[in-house]
C-alpha cells in the first residue's frame, strides 16, 4: 500500500491523498491550473516558486518526463497535487512522471479530490496550504498558518538564473530574468535577436552597459509590488530603449509606468484564457499563470490598455507608445498551451530592427 | 458584429432517416440550431424526412416540412417559403450534399437564397480529395501519399505505386460509405468499383496505408472574424484503419504530450483556415506515428459532425447552437458560454474528467455481414460515459452498451491475442479477457496496435477485480470504494464476487459507499456552472444543488440500436419538457450522446450515466424522486421497472405488475382468453424438448424465437418441419422456444393508445403495408387506415381498450393485431410508448407524450379533453430505412427480425403520393420510366400479374424470367423474357448490374427461388437499384408509380398546416382489469 499524504488549506480544509512523490512536508500558496497537458513544463516554470500546484486535469503523468519538457533547470512548484498520477515512461520522455517528481524532490499527492480543492479556492480565494507525507492534518495546519504569505515577497532573485547570453545575430536584447522560462528565451532568440540575460536585481546602468536595442522583462514568482529593483531599473530605462514584458514583466512595467498591481481572487492559471486585442477585436486563446493583475484605473495619459481578459475583464496588455514600451500579462511562449500569441516575439524583435 | 438584420427566413436542412454513419447526432445539432435561430428572432423553415426526431416537432421550427431531402422537394419548399438563407451545416453530409446540388443547379441563385455557415468553395476544398490535399500541402502539412482515381485501371496502377494495403476513400460520401482497406488486387477491384459507384462525383482516393498509427481528432469552431477555438481533442483507442464512428474514443486526448497536442492544434487551425471554413464547426482528423513523430492530416469535415456532437456532450460546449449563431453574423466573443454565462464562447473548454465513447454494433441482426471493422462505418449507436479517470469512464461506458450478444470467448490466451489482431466489435472485450488471462499491456499493445497506455489501463482495470474476488459479505467499504474508483461497476464487482448487481449495490449503499455527482462545466470548476449537467464519481462531495420541486426521473433508452432508436428519445424529451411544465424538476438519465435528451438544455437535471440498475438506483437515492417514468425509453428502462419498484422507488404509470402481465406469454394468453379475444395458437417448447411436436400442434407455418433473446433476435418463420429443423440447427436455442402459429398473408395493424386504467383512448390505428410476418419496425405503415372499414377500426379500438384495461395500463399501450378474412387476432401488447409514437404525433398533430405523462401523474383521460383521433385531409406513410447497403454480403430480405436503422415519413393528399414520397425520403425513389423486373413466388403470381398491368399502363416496361413471363403473357401483359442467373449470361443480374433495370420486384419465401432470388437482390443492392421484396409493397409501389401524374397530391405539406377534423371523442370506459362496457365479448 502506498504511503498516505495529507493536503490542508489555511482555512482548515483537509483532503486525503496518496503520496506519489518524495517524502516530506511542503508549504506554500495553494494554486490550481486548468491546463490539461504540459505538467512538467508547469512544475519547472520558475513562476510557481513558493506555490503548491494543483492540477485540475483528471490524469497527470500519462506520458513520460524528460529534459525536453524542462522550462528551467529545476522543479519550482513546492509540491504537486493531482487527482490521478501516472508513471509511464515512453512517449514524451524516458522517465515516469512520479519517478521524475521523486528525482526532483517534489512532495506530491494524488487520489485527492482536486475538483473540491479547485472549487474551494475558486469560492474562497487563494490561500496558503501544505502537503505532507509525515505530519498529521492538525500539525500540518499549524505549520501552514505559520508560513509567510506570498504578498510582499520578492522571490525573483531566488528564481533567476545567472547572467548569460544566447543568439548570434540581430538586435541586442537585454532580458531582466525574474525567473524566466526557457521557452521565452528561445522564443526571443528564434525571433532573431542576440539575448543578454541579467538576473533580477540588475540596475539600469548594468543594462545600459550592454548597449541594448531593446529590453525584455521576464515572468517570475512572488508579489510584483515587492520587486522594486526591477521596477526602478525599468523606470530608469523607459523612453531610452524599447521595452517588452511578459507576465510579471508586464506587471513590473505597469509599476514603472505608475500603475499598481493587486491580487486576483484566485489567479489565472490555464491554457484556455480568451484575450481580446483592443485594436482589431481579435481573440487569442492564451496561456496564463499569474496571481496578480495590473490595475489601470485611473489610466494615466500616454498609456493604453491593449488587451483585455474575456474571463474577468482584467488588464492583459499595456502599451506606452511614446515610450516604446509594451507588455502582455499572458504567455506568448505557451509551453504548455496554444501558440496563438507567438507572433509577439517577432513583433518585438522586428520593431527593434526598425528602431 | 451582432446578428444580421438583412435575413428574415432561414431554411435548415435535416439529415433525413437514421442510417449507419448519420445518426441521432444530427437531431441533436439540428434541434439546437433551429432553436438558436428562432431565439434570435428568425423565421425557421425546416425540411427533414425523419419523423422520429425532435427536430421535426412542429414546435421546433416555424414551418416544418417532413419531405424527402431531394432537390425537387426542397426547391418547392423554397418556392413556397422564399427563405433568405440556407444553413446546410447542421444536417450532416446529406444536407451538405443537397445544398451543393441546389447551388450547382442554380436553384439558390434563382430564388435569391444565400448559403450561410458554409460557402461552396470551402465545401469543395474540404470534400474534393485533390483540392483538400492542395490545401493541406499549401500550409506545409502532409496527407498520406495518395492518388485520386476515377476508374479501375488507374486505381490498380495507384495501388502498385503506393504498395498494399491501400485505403479507399470515395469522395462526398457519408460515414466512409463505399470505402475500405484493400490488401490485394482482387479486393481492390471489388471495393474500388463499389467506391466509384458510391461517390456522387465518381472519385475515389487510393491512399497509402497508415494502419496502426494513432488517430486523433480536433473539433474546431470559428467565426467570420477569423477567431477560432479548439473545443475538444479526441483520441481514438482503435488505431488508424477503423472508422472513428466505430472506434472507442476518448476526450481529451490521453497520451499526447503538450508539444504533440499543440502541433495538432496548430495544424488543425492551419487546415481550417486554408480550406476557408466560413463560420461554425469543423472537424480535423490526424494520424500520428508515435515512433517517428510523423503526422498526416486525414480529413476534415466543414460542418457539424458526429464527432462535434460527441465533443459537445463531452465538454458542455454546444457546438451546433454556437455554429448557428455564428452563421448569422455573431463572433465567438459576442456569444456567452452556455454553462458559465459570464464567460464568452471564445475559449477552449478544459476538462477535469475523462469522456469515453464506445460504439454499439448490431451484427447479430445481419448474418453474412463482414464483421471486421474498417474505414466503412458499421456501428449503429454509441454510449458516452464520464468519469474522473479513464478507467471509471470506460467501465461505465462498457456497462451502458446493453449487449444482447456475448463477446467472442477465446479458447486460450494465444487465441485471444490472435483475435485482437483484427478490429472487431468485441476486440475490447477480448483484450480484457486476455488481460485477465495474464497478458501484459505490452503484449496487448503489440497484438492490437492499441497504444500501450490504454492497454495498461485495461490491465489495471482487470487487476482492480482481485480485491473484490471474495464473498460480498466480506468486502468492506474501503475495498468497495477503491474498486469503484478503479473503474469497476456494480455488475463487474458482482461477477468477481459471484453475487448480483443489485446485491452489490445494496451492500455498497448500506456501507455508505455512494457516488458523488459533478458538473460538466467546460472549465474544470474555474467558474460556477449554472447548467445542471452531471456525472457520477466516487469523490468526497457532490455538487448538485437542492431543488424545492419534487423530482420526476425519466429513464432514457441508452445507445441507439436496431429496434430501439431515437423515436424513444423523442418520447423522453417530450416527457422531461412536460414534467417541467407541470411544475416538477425533470431529471433525465441517459448515456446516448447522439440524442436531444442528453442536451443539457432540455431537462432540469441531466445525468450522463448508463441506464443500468446501479446508476439509476444511486441517482434515485440522491434525487428521492416522486416517481420514475420507465415506459418511454423502449425496453431498456422497462426491464428495470420491476427491480426499481422492489427497491421502493415509485414507478409512474403502468405498474411493473401490469408490465409483467403483458410480457409474460402465459399471463397475457390468459387475459386474452378471459376477454374472449383471439390470438394465433402458440406454445412453448421446453429446453431440449420436442419442438417439432409442439410446432405440429400449433400448426405450420410457425414463427419461432428463443424466449431469452431480446428485440426480436433470432426470430424466424418456418413453413415446414424441415425449416424448423434447419432453424434449430442454425440458432441452437438454449432456453425455451416460443412457437406461434404464423398467419400467412394477414394484414398487420398497430394501434397506439392511451389509458388511465379505467378508460382508453385510441391515438392511431395504423395499417402495415407489408403483411404480418415482417417486423413492424421494418414495415411501411399508413395512417389513417386505408383498407380497414369503420367497423373493423372500431373493433380494433375496442379490443385495444379491453386489453389496456385488463392489463392495467396507465399511459401508453401499443397493440399489434393481425387481420385475416375479417377476423382479428392479437399478436402482442406493449405496455410502453411504441416506435410509432412520434410518427403518430406528427401525422395527427397530437402531443401524445404530454398526455401520457399527465396520465402517469394521476390525471384522468377525461381531464385531458382529447378529441377523436384525427383523420386529416392527408395520408401519412412511414417507411423503414434498412442498412443493407452497408453490408453487401447480406440478403436484403425483410422478415420477423428487425433490421431497420431509421424511418421516414411521406405525407400527401393520397396514399400513392404519400407512399412515393416515403420511398423518395428513404433514398429509393420509384422510377417513372424504364424496366421493372418482376419475379415472385407462385402464391403471389395473380397479384403480380395485376400490378404488372398497372405498371404497363403507367408506361413502364416489364422484364421477367420464364415462369413469370408466361403468366403475364397469358393475360396479355407483354414482358421481356430474361435469363435466370442459373441459365447463364446475359442474365437478370447482369442487366441489373448494367443499370438496365429501374426497379426490382422480387418476393421470395420458401426454398426454390431463394438462391437465384438472393443473387438478384444482392446485385440490386450493389447496383443501388430499388428492390422490393413483398407483394404488398410491390402493389403499393405500382399504385404509386401509376399515381405519379397526380402532382398536386405531392405538394410539400407543412406540419403546422395539418388541419384536424374534430369529431366525437372516442373514450372507451370500463372497470379496471375488467371488461369494457362498449365492448361485446365475442364467443
Amino acid at each position: 500500500m502506498s504511503a498516505r499524504a495529507v493536503v490542508v488549506l489555511e482555512d482548515g480544509l483537509v483532503l486525503d491523498g496518496r503520496s506519489v512523490g518524495a517524502p516530506g512536508t511542503r508549504l506554500g500558496e495553494m494554486v490550481f491550473t486548468t491546463g490539461m497537458t504540459g505538467y512538467q513544463e508547469a512544475v519547472t516554470d520558475p513562476s510557481y516558486h513558493g506555490q503548491i500546484l494543483c492540477f485540475a486535469a483528471p490524469m497527470i503523468g500519462n506520458y513520460g518526463a524528460g529534459p525536453a519538457h524542462d522550462e528551467s533547470d529545476a522543479a519550482w512548484a513546492q509540491a504537486v497535487i493531482m487527482s490521478r498520477a501516472g508513471n509511464h515512461p515512453g512517449t514524451g520522455g524516458p522517465t515516469g512522471w512520479c519517478d521524475w517528481l521523486i528525482a526532483h524532490d517534489r512532495v506530491a499527492a494524488d487520489d485527492v479530490d482536486t475538483r473540491r480543492l479547485v472549487r474551494h479556492l475558486r469560492d474562497r480565494g487563494a490561500m496558503r496550504g501544505g502537503v505532507s507525507t509525515e505530519l498529521s492534518a492538525d500539525e500540518l495546519l499549524a505549520r501552514v498558518r505559520d508560513h509567510a504569505p506570498l504578498d510582499g515577497r520578492d522571490l525573483t532573485v531566488e528564481a533567476a538564473g545567472t547572467a548569460r547570453a544566447m543568439g548570434t545575430d540581430g538586435p541586442r536584447v537585454v532580458a531582466l530574468d525574474c525567473g524566466m522560462k526557457r521557452s521565452i528565451a528561445n522564443g526571443l532568440v528564434r525571433a532573431g535577436c542576440r539575448l543578454a540575460i541579467l538576473p533580477s536585481g540588475a540596475t539600469a546602468d548594468q543594462v545600459r552597459a550592454l548597449d541594448p536595442d531593446g529590453v525584455f522583462i521576464s515572468n517570475g514568482p512572488g508579489d510584483p509590488a515587492a520587486v522594486t529593483p526591477v521596477i526602478d531599473a525599468v523606470r530608469d530605462l523607459l523612453g531610452e530603449v524599447p521595452i517588452f514584458g511578459i507576465c510579471m514583466g508586464h506587471q513590473l512595467l505597469g509599476h514603472a509606468l505608475g500603475l499598481h498591481t493587486e491580487r486576483l481572487p484566485f489567479g489565472h492559471r490555464g491554457a484556455n484564457h480568451p484575450v481580446r486585442r483592443v485594436d482589431d477585436g481579435r481573440v487569442e486563446v492564451t496561456v496564463q499563470n499569474h496571481g496578480y493583475a495590473v490595475v489601470a484605473d485611473p489610466l494615466p495619459d500616454g498609456i493604453q490598455i491593449t488587451r483585455v481578459s474575456l474571463f474577468d475583464q482584467s488588464v492583459e496588455g499595456l502599451a506606452a507608445p511614446a515610450l516604446r514600451a509594451s507588455s502582455v500579462q499572458y504567455h506568448p511562449e505557451a509551453s504548455p498551451g496554444p501558440h496563438d500569441a507567438r507572433y509577439l516575439f517577432s513583433e518585438f524583435v522586428d520593431s527593434l530592427g526598425r528602431a | 458584429m451582432p446578428r444580421r438584420d438583412d435575413l428574415h427566413t432561414i431554411l435548415v436542412l435535416g439529415s433525413g432517416p437514421i442510417v449507419i454513419g448519420q445518426g441521432g447526432e444530427f437531431d441533436y445539432s439540428g434541434t439546437q440550431g433551429c432553436t438558436a435561430l428562432r431565439d434570435e428572432g428568425y423565421r425557421v423553415v425546416l425540411v427533414n424526412s425523419n419523423p422520429a426526431t425532435i427536430m421535426t416537432d412542429p414546435a421546433t421550427a416555424d414551418r416544418t416540412y417532413v419531405e424527402p431531402l431531394d432537390m425537387t422537394a426542397v426547391e418547392r419548399v423554397i418556392a413556397i417559403e422564399r427563405p433568405d438563407a440556407l444553413l446546410p451545416t447542421l444536417g450532416g453530409q446529406t444536407a451538405l450534399n443537397l445544398a451543393m446540388d441546389l447551388h450547382h443547379h442554380g436553384i439558390l441563385d434563382r430564388y435569391g437564397v444565400e448559403l450561410i455557415g458554409a460557402d461552396a468553395g470551402a465545401i469543395h476544398r474540404a470534400e474534393d480529395r485533390q483540392a483538400f490535399r492542395d490545401c493541406v500541402e499549401g500550409v506545409g502539412l502532409a496527407v498520406p501519399a495518395s492518388r485520386v482515381v476515377t476508374d479501375l485501371a488507374d486505381g490498380l496502377d495507384a495501388a502498385t505505386e503506393l504498395g498494399f494495403p491501400v485505403i479507399l476513400r470515395p469522395g462526398f460520401t457519408l460515414g466512409g460509405e463505399g470505402g475500405g482497406v484493400a490488401h490485394d488486387d482482387a479486393q481492390l477491384r471489388d471495393m474500388l468499383q463499389r467506391g466509384l459507384d458510391a461517390s456522387p462525383i465518381g472519385q475515389v482516393l487510393v491512399e497509402r496505408s497508415v494502419l496502426g498509427w494513432g488517430e486523433f481528432e480536433l473539433e474546431v469552431v470559428c467565426d467570420h472574424a477569423g477567431n477560432a477555438v479548439i473545443v475538444c481533442s479526441i483520441e481514438n483507442i482503435d488505431p488508424m484503419g477503423v472508422h472513428t464512428g466505430d472506434s472507442i474514443t476518448v476526450a481529451p486526448a490521453m497520451t499526447l504530450s503538450d508539444p504533440e497536442l499543440q502541433a495538432l492544434r496548430d495544424a488543425a487551425l492551419a487546415v481550417v483556415r486554408a480550406v476557408g471554413v466560413a463560420t461554425g464547426g469543423a472537424n480535423v482528423q490526424f494520424a500520428l506515428n508515435r515512433e517517428t513523430g510523423e503526422m498526416v492530416v486525414i480529413e476534415m469535415n466543414p460542418r457539424v459532425s458526429r464527432s462535434s456532437a460527441l465533443a459537445s456532450k463531452a465538454t458542455g460546449f454546444p457546438i451546433a447552437k454556437i455554429a448557428a449563431r455564428l452563421a448569422v453574423g455573431y463572433t465567438l466573443d459576442e456569444l456567452p458560454n452556455d454553462i458559465t454565462r459570464v464567460t464568452p464562447a471564445s475559449f477552449e473548454p478544459t476538462l477535469d474528467y475523462v469522456a469515453v465513447k464506445i460504439p454499439r454494433f448490431a451484427f447479430e441482426k445481419l448474418p453474412g455481414a463482414d464483421t471486421e471493422l474498417t474505414t466503412h462505418m458499421k456501428s449503429v449507436g454509441e454510449v458516452l460515459a464520464l468519469g474522473r479517470t479513464f478507467a471509471e469512464a470506460f467501465g461505465k461506458a462498457m456497462s451502458g452498451r446493453e449487449l444482447d450478444v456475448c463477446a467472442y470467448a477465446p479458447t486460450d490466451l494465444a487465441d485471444a491475442l490472435t483475435h485482437i489482431e483484427t478490429a472487431t466489435w468485441d476486440r475490447i472485450d477480448v483484450m480484457l479477457w486476455a488481460a485477465g488471462a495474464g497478458a501484459t499491456a505490452e503484449a496487448l499493445a503489440t497484438h492490437s496496435q492499441v497504444d500501450v497506455w490504454f492497454c495498461r489501463q485495461l490491465v489495471d482495470l482487470v487487476d482492480a477485480g482481485f480485491p473484490v474476488r471474495r464473498p460480498l459479505g466480506q468486502i468492506d467499504a474501503e475495498t468497495l470504494r477503491a474498486a469503484r474508483r478503479a473503474g469497476l461497476t456494480d455488475r463487474d464487482i458482482a461477477r468477481e464476487s459471484a453475487s448480483s448487481e443489485l446485491a452489490v449495490g445494496r451492500r455498497r449503499r448500506e456501507l455508505g459507499v455512494t457516488p458523488t455527482y459533478h458538473a460538466v462545466d467546460t472549465c474544470a470548476a474555474e467558474f460556477a456552472a449554472l447548467t445542471p449537467y452531471y456525472y457520477s464519481a466516487f469523490e468526497t462531495v457532490s455538487e448538485v444543488p437542492t431543488d424545492d420541486r419534487d423530482a420526476i426521473v425519466v429513464l432514457g433508452s441508452g445507445p441507439n440500436r436496431i429496434g430501439q432508436g431515437i423515436e424513444f428519445d423523442y418520447c423522453c424529451v417530450h416527457a422531461v419538457r412536460s414534467v417541467s411544465e407541470l411544475g416538477f424538476a425533470a431529471v433525465m438519465i441517459n448515456c446516448n450522446p447522439e440524442t436531444v435528451s442528453t442536451d443539457h438544455g432540455v431537462s432540469d437535471r441531466l445525468y450522463m450515466e448508463p441506464v443500468t440498475l446501479d446508476a439509476v438506483l444511486d441517482i434515485c437515492a440522491r434525487e428521492r424522486p416522486r416517481g420514475v417514468i420507465t415506459q418511454l425509453g423502449g425496453q431498456t428502462p422497462l426491464r428495470l421497472a420491476a427491480t426499481l419498484a422492489d427497491e421502493g422507488i415509485p414507478i409512474l404509470g403502468t405498474s411493473p405488475e401490469a408490465i409483467d402481465r403483458a410480457e409474460d406469454r402465459g399471463r397475457f394468453g390468459a387475459i386474452l382468453a378471459r376477454l374472449g379475444l383471439e390470438a394465433p395458437p402458440w406454445a412453448t417448447a421446453p429446453p431440449g424438448g420436442d419442438s417439432l411436436a409442439v410446432a405440429r400442434e400449433v400448426g405450420y407455418p410457425v414463427i419461432v424465437r428463443p424466449s431469452y433473446v431480446l428485440g426480436g433476435r433470432a426470430m424466424a418463420i418456418c413453413d415446414t418441419p424441415d425449416d424448423l429443423r434447419a432453424y434449430i440447427e442454425r440458432e441452437r436455442p438454449r432456453g425455451e422456444l416460443l412457437i406461434d402459429h404464423f398467419l400467412d398473408g394477414a394484414l398487420e395493424v398497430d394501434v397506439d393508445a392511451l389509458s388511465d386504467g379505467t378508460a382508453c383512448w385510441t391515438a392511431a390505428v395504423m395499417e402495415h403495408v407489408e403483411a404480418a410476418g415482417i417486423h413492424s419496425g421494418d414495415s411501411a405503415c399508413v395512417l389513417p387506415a386505408q383498407s380497414s372499414g369503420p367497423a373493423l377500426v372500431a373493433e380494433l379500438e375496442e379490443q385495444t381498450a379491453a386489453i389496456a384495461l385488463a392489463l392495467g395500463v396507465v399511459g401508453f399501450v401499443n397493440v399489434q393485431f393481425a387481420v385475416r378474412n375479417g377476423k382479428v387476432f392479437v399478436i402482442e401488447a406493449n405496455p410502453r410508448a411504441s416506435r410509432t409514437v412520434p410518427f403518430v404525433a406528427k401525422a395527427t398533430g397530437m402531443p401524445l407524450v404530454r398526455h401520457a405523462v399527465r396520465l402517469m401523474l394521476g390525471e384522468r383521460l377525461e381531464d385531458l379533453e382529447l378529441p377523436a383521433p384525427t383523420p386529416t385531409r392527408h395520408i401519412a406513410v412511414k417507411e423503414a430505412v434498412l442498412p443493407f447497403g452497408r453490408f453487401l454480403g447480406t440478403d436484403p430480405l425483410l422478415g420477423p427480425e428487425m433490421r431497420a436503422t431509421g424511418e421516414v415519413m411521406g405525407i400527401a393528399g393520397s396514399f400513392p403520393a404519400a407512399f412515393a414520397k416515403a420511398q423518395r425520403g428513404a433514398g429509393a425513389p420509384l422510377p417513372s420510366q424504364g424496366a421493372v423486373f418482376v419475379s415472385t413466388r407462385d402464391d403471389d403470381k395473380p397479384r403480380a400479374v395485376a400490378l404488372a398491368q398497372t405498371l404497363v399502363r403507367a408506361g413502364m416496361r416489364i422484364c421477367a424470367t420464364d415462369g413469370t413471363a408466361a403468366a403475364l403473357a397469358s393475360v396479355g401483359v407483354a414482358a421481356e423474357r430474361v435469363n435466370k442467373v442459373s441459365e447463364g449470361s446475359p442474365h437478370v443480374a447482369d442487366l441489373i448490374a448494367a443499370g438496365q433495370i429501374a426497379l426490382v420486384l422480387n418476393t421470395p419465401r420458401g426454398g426454390g427461388a431463394r438462391s437465384d432470388g438472393a443473387e438478384i437482390r444482392r446485385t440490386a443492392l450493389r447496383a443501388g437499384v430499388p428492390c422490393i421484396t413483398t407483394i404488398e409493397a410491390a402493389e403499393a409501389a405500382a399504385r404509386a408509380i401509376a399515381g405519379a401524374a397526380g402532382q398536386a397530391a405531392s405538394e410539400p405539406v407543412a406540419l403546422q398546416d395539418l388541419g384536424r377534423v374534430e369529431t366525437q371523442p372516442r373514450l372507451r370506459v370500463g372497470a379496471p382489469g375488467g371488461s369494457v362496457t362498449q365492448h361485446s365479448v365475442s364467443g
